[in-house]
């Protein structure tokens, strides 16, 4: 057959297929036109429809046959959506696109909550089984939020990065940072000891230093550059200006030093508030998973 | 006079050692003279611990001294071992002067160097040649007689000294082994390129050393980095003016060395002469190649290109004779290479007519699968015979053509490549023809072209796409000549030069004009057209100038602009392969735009009044060529109607499109950028990325420019002529299926393509170890999870008894991987595309955009 000799081509470099060339792009909200959103906009309100329409004896509940219906949907749709996680790390060849994951994880993550309402036919308690609702809910509030973050604050994370040659990385603030330090170390060597005492307190303070709610209130109320500038300068105003005053050099050290601090931390808030969301909505999905296992062996074995 | 050796070997690299091993081994009488006071100083320089490669693999290493790939302290001591072991006569510290024949002159061979003064100038100097013995001159007085001479001194060449007096004073060197090796000194860097940044910024890296360390240059200071240090790379002037900013180091601009005396060195500056303290001075001012040098002896090149080689017969001798050349300097950059011909030469010198070289096997090979058995030999004068750019090459310069390029057999009707297929290599015809499929549409319109022609041309000089599909007219056998190689051809050869711009200029006329042109036609107007290079930034066009020459863009890209409101705005991208100029020819008037290069570019200049000619005689053509130009008006006209309405929105586009072209876009054909009103800086691409390529990620997210939300990361921009590619030994570095530009595993990790990239995006890192799979990272919590590995991991886990060698590592565009870049498809954001600029930089967006 074909066994006809082929030049000995060492690595045939295989052209690839599936490649979208597409200069035009939209985020993962306006995905291919809102096809996300469409879907799911149908899927609820055909839910919606069919739940006035279905008449179930002798009111909607999770156990009539349209209740099952609907809880499994939902319960499928879950698992699927929290396989985002793995899509998202798990780099396998193909056509797929994390963009499209992310849009229909959004659109149809919303529509769970006509899905999963609906399938408990309004009848909430304090039981495992609205603990489960309950715990959908949060995760969904908490994905309403990342979507909020996700559209608005990158914009802001760049505009705070942009600098009139190109953009800083975060390795080059803390380099700034550095570089500030070491020569307010030098400049300081010739204040006398009170003044040189607030300045080693700035140079000793760990600008990554604070809990979790300064970074992302962005309120460190302990700087101790900001101390620095306004106690040295409240020392100077009443000293009489001289030329070459080592304090001239010192102050504007520690200015730029604290423009550069506004900057990191700003970076630092925004970045925490890219992920802070995060730390509500996956564990409450696992807490859900759990949940919903509880839900559904405990469904059928009462039967 | 001492005694006359039969064979001087200069230079005890890789090929002069093996043939002084060889001369050695035959009992021959020699000396290897090195300049320095041990062998092999290239490799003797490389890093400590350097892993050394041995490619190309498939060749038979033939030398009397060994060489596998390891260590570069195991291979050194081998060779000095061996050396030895041999009974090698080494004369050390001992650097050749001139050359020359202390026998009767030869007559007729006088040899005619000629010298190109900076003003353009060029002065002729004649040397006559005289037979040997020759008289070795050293540069401490010393004289050694030889018959024979081999030149094996490689390419790095001498450093340029300083010429200021005290120049030669003992404290003044020019190279830093080691910068922590100085304390408490005063130290005083000269020349600010790369390596005198870099040691600048090494010596005064650790304070605690003390050292007071001066950086001077000559340029003055100027607002951007890169032009305070034109040449430097950007982010080594960025890291400078950071270390002087935190004050570790002074940089001196505007200053030139007065005079040097022990302890201090007077400057000349702007305010006049300064003196400092100095107790050591490290210049760095570029070096000078051997050529010079080379060419005093006698030895002629191929041309005056910078890139030539010196002319040599097929045993590596000159055009002096009893001179020979081998190793890099004769065009061979790889040890093995060196190597062997440091035996052959031996050998020839000796007398040995029957020995093949050692490339044969690998030439076989590549005649293997052509119909009709030939020898290699005869394979090689078929080509050369048939091939017309060819002609002029002698069998030497044949057969290591032939090492770059493929021999391939094509039956009638195969595709021998298609249409829009990236590729930029030359293909020329030893028998049979082709067709040329014209029209996209039709695939029975065709153009033939015959036997010793050539095709593929565009893709060669453009580094853009194959312009037609190509097919077999009949059995045919093709020369697939590489770009390196079309590229040495060229500067080898100049008659295929000109032929290959001649043939190039007359077919890019033809296939952009179209219109049923034949070659005849157009005669006059390629005949009176002129290539012309153009700097970056450099305007071919001026709006409001006069003239009515017509620019075709041959290499390169360049951008449209008008000036609206007394500001330039962006019109539109032209990429090579275009036209310009043709208003001002057909409607008459002024030029209504400034038309200027976005990179170094060339253009075919064609005389307007020739080309009126043709379209005179061509009104189908006219008529073409007044649709093109009404479109381009129509684009005008949008866009100035559009400034008083949109007057922001063009303003962004012109912005955005200026900061693109500056970052590179313009000879990018393939570039990832970030939207950053999208991204939430999650980095998945980059661990995408690092997961798709042996855990190793060839992107930088953060790094890298913004213009208005656009980022441009570090990352390759798959350029139309790759820097990297310039100046790889084992050509590692080649354009794929894709149009990718990868590096294959040949890489012997030397780093050029890393210090030739000017966009920083090539790494030289080894492969972490394999990491366990992602469900055990989820699950249990092995490994490393996503990503690049952290260097102490991979430090960890791997395998202690196997040495992996650092290479270049890139990205190539994911190609072969189904989906296309992972970058891209790993983006939960849709922030990262990928774009090629002249889809990207078009009007069309702006009319998007707006609606």
């Amino acid at each position: 057959m074909a066994s006809q000799a082929q030049p000995a081509a060492p690595v045939v470099r295989k052209k690839t297929t599936g490649r979208q060339r597409n200069s035009m792009h939209d985020g993962f909200l306006r995905h291919r036109n809102f096809r996300w959103m469409k879907i799911a906009t149908v899927l609820s309100i055909t839910c919606l429809v069919s739940y006035f329409l279905v008449d179930v004896q002798p009111r909607h509940n999770g156990g009539s046959w349209y209740g099952y219906t609907l809880g499994t949907i939902g319960a499928l749709l879950i698992l699927w959506l929290t396989c985002l996680g793995l899509r998202k790390r798990a780099i396998t060849p193909g056509g797929w696109s994390l963009k499209a994951w992310t849009s229909a994880h959004v659109y149809l993550g919303l529509s769970l909550i006509v899905i999963g309402t609906l399938h408990t036919g309004f009848q909430l308690g304090w039981n495992v089984h609205t603990l489960a609702w309950s715990l959908m809910m949060i995760v969904i509030i908490s994905g309403i939020v990342g979507i909020y973050f996700y559209a608005t604050l990158p914009d802001n994370l760049s505009n705070n990065r942009a600098d009139s040659d190109g953009a800083v990385t975060e390795r080059m603030m803390i380099e700034q940072l550095r570089s500030l330090d070491r020569q307010l170390h030098d400049a300081a060597q010739p204040l006398d000891p009170a003044q040189a005492a607030l300045v080693q307190a700035s140079l000793e303070q760990d600008p990554f230093d604070g809990n979790f709610f300064q970074r992302i209130g962005n309120s460190y109320g302990g700087c101790e550059t900001r101390a620095a500038i306004a106690e040295l300068r409240r020392m100077r105003a009443y000293q009489p200006r001289m030329g070459d005053d080592p304090l001239d050099k010192v102050d504007g050290l520690l200015q730029r030093k604290e423009s550069t601090l506004a900057r990191l931390r700003k970076h630092l808030q925004i970045k925490s508030m890219l992920q802070v969301w995060l730390f509500v909505h996956v564990p409450m999905t696992f807490a859900l998973l759990a949940a919903l296992s509880a839900h559904i062996f405990s469904v059928f074995f009462y039967w | 006079m001492s005694e006359i050796f039969r064979v001087a070997i200069i230079g005890s690299g890789p090929a002069g050692k093996s043939a002084a091993g060889r001369a050695a081994s035959l009992g021959m009488s020699h000396i290897l003279l090195e300049k320095t006071d041990h062998l092999s100083d290239t490799i003797y320089k490389y890093q400590k611990g350097k892993h050394v490669m041995a490619t190309p693999s498939q060749l038979v290493l033939r030398s009397d001294q060994e060489f596998e790939a390891g260590k570069r302290e195991a291979i050194l001591d081998k060779w000095n071992a061996r050396t030895k072991e041999l009974g090698v006569n080494v004369k050390f510290n001992a650097e050749a002067k001139a050359i020359r024949g202390t026998g009767p002159a030869i007559e007729g061979s006088v040899h005619v160097i000629e010298q190109r003064g900076r003003d353009g100038s060029i002065t002729k100097k004649e040397i006559q040649r005289y037979a040997p013995p020759y008289e070795i001159v050293l540069t401490n007085g010393e004289t050694i007689m030889a018959e024979n001479v081999v030149f094996a001194i490689g390419t790095q060449g001498n450093p340029n000294r300083m010429r200021c007096p005290g120049g030669d004073l003992p404290h003044v060197q020019y190279q830093l082994d080691d910068p922590t090796e100085y304390v408490d000194e005063h130290i005083v860097v000269i020349g600010a390129g790369d390596a005198g940044i870099e040691n600048a910024r090494g010596l005064a890296e650790d304070s605690a050393q003390g050292n007071v360390v001066t950086i001077v240059s000559r340029g003055p200071e100027a607002p951007s980095p890169k032009e305070s240090f034109p040449t430097a790379k950007e982010a080594n002037a960025l890291a400078l003016l950071g270390d002087r900013n935190a004050g570790k180091l002074n940089i001196r601009f505007e200053t030139d060395t007065a005079s040097v005396e022990p302890g201090w060195i007077t400057f000349s500056t702007r305010d006049g002469e300064e003196r400092v303290r100095c107790d050591r001075i490290i210049a760095r001012i570029g070096s000078a190649p051997p050529r010079a040098f080379i060419e005093e002896c006698g030895i002629a090149f191929t041309s005056a290109d910078r890139l030539a080689f010196p002319q040599l017969s097929p045993v590596f001798e000159s055009t002096a004779p009893g001179i020979f050349v081998i190793g890099a300097l004769a065009g061979y950059p790889l040890i093995k290479h060196c190597m062997n011909q440091g035996y052959d030469v031996i050998e020839f010198i000796n007398g040995n007519t029957e020995l093949k070289p050692a490339d044969e096997p690998i030439l076989e090979a590549k005649f293997r699968d052509l119909p009709g058995r030939k020898s290699v030999a005869e394979w090689l004068d078929l080509l050369r015979e048939n091939v017309t750019i060819l002609n002029g090459m002698n069998p030497l310069q044949m057969r290591e053509f032939m090492l770059d390029s493929d021999a391939k057999f094509y039956r009638k009707g195969d595709v021998i490549f298609e249409r829009a297929a990236p590729g930029s290599s030359l293909f020329a015809i030893a028998q049979g023809s082709v067709a040329v499929q014209i029209d996209p549409n039709d695939t029975s319109k065709t153009v033939p072209i015959g036997q010793g022609s050539i095709f593929g041309e565009v893709g060669l000089i453009s580094g853009r796409r194959r312009g037609a599909t190509v097919i077999a007219a009949e059995d045919t056998i093709c020369v697939e000549i590489s770009r390196n190689a079309a590229l040495k051809l060229q500067s080898q050869v100049p008659t295929a030069k000109k032929a290959i711009e001649r043939i190039s200029t007359e077919r890019l006329l033809l296939q952009m004009f179209g219109s049923g042109l034949k070659p005849d036609d157009i005669t006059e107007v390629v005949q009176t057209s002129k290539i012309r290079q153009i700097k970056p930034g450099e305007a071919i066009l001026k709006e409001g100038d006069e003239g009515n020459e017509i620019y075709v863009i041959r290499v390169g890209s360049m951008i449209v602009e008008k000036e609206i409101g007394g500001k330039p705005v962006f019109l539109s991208y032209l990429p090579a392969g275009s036209y310009v100029g043709e208003m001002a020819l057909i409607a008459g008037g002024r030029r209504t735009a400034t038309v200027k290069a976005a990179i170094k570019s060339e253009v075919i200049q064609i005389d307007g009044d020739a080309f009126k000619k043709v379209l005179e005689a061509h009104p189908e053509l006219l008529k073409r060529a007044k649709r093109d130009m009404a479109s381009r008006q129509d684009i005008n006209a949008f866009i100035e109607a559009k400034k008083d309405s949109f007057s922001g929105v063009v303003d962004m586009y012109s912005g955005v499109a200026n900061f693109l072209v500056e970052n590179g876009i313009g000879e990018a054909t393939d570039v990832l950028l970030i939207d950053e009103s999208l991204c939430v800086g999650c980095d998945n691409c980059e661990k995408a990325c690092a997961d798709s390529h042996d855990g190793l990620s060839r992107l930088d997210r953060e790094a890298g420019r913004s213009y208005a939300h656009l980022h441009v990361p570090t990352s390759c921009r798959h350029c139309e002529h790759p820097h990297c590619m310039a100046d790889c030994p084992p050509n590692a570095i080649n354009r794929g299926p894709d149009g990718e530009v990868y590096i294959n595993d040949t890489c012997i990790g030397c780093g050029n393509c890393q210090r030739n990239c000017p966009y920083g995006v090539i790494r030289m890192d080894k492969v972490p170890p394999k990491k366990p799979s992602l469900l055990s990272w989820l699950f249990f919590g092995f490994g490393p999870g996503p990503g690049e590995p952290s260097k102490k991991w991979a430090y960890a886990n791997s395998d202690p008894g196997v040495e992996k060698p650092k290479k270049a590592i890139k990205c190539d565009m994911c190609a072969g991987i189904e989906g296309g870049p992972s970058c891209v498809r790993a983006c939960p954001t849709g922030a990262a595309i990928r774009v090629a600029p002249d889809e990207f930089l078009t009007v069309a967006r702006l009319e998007q955009e707006e609606a």
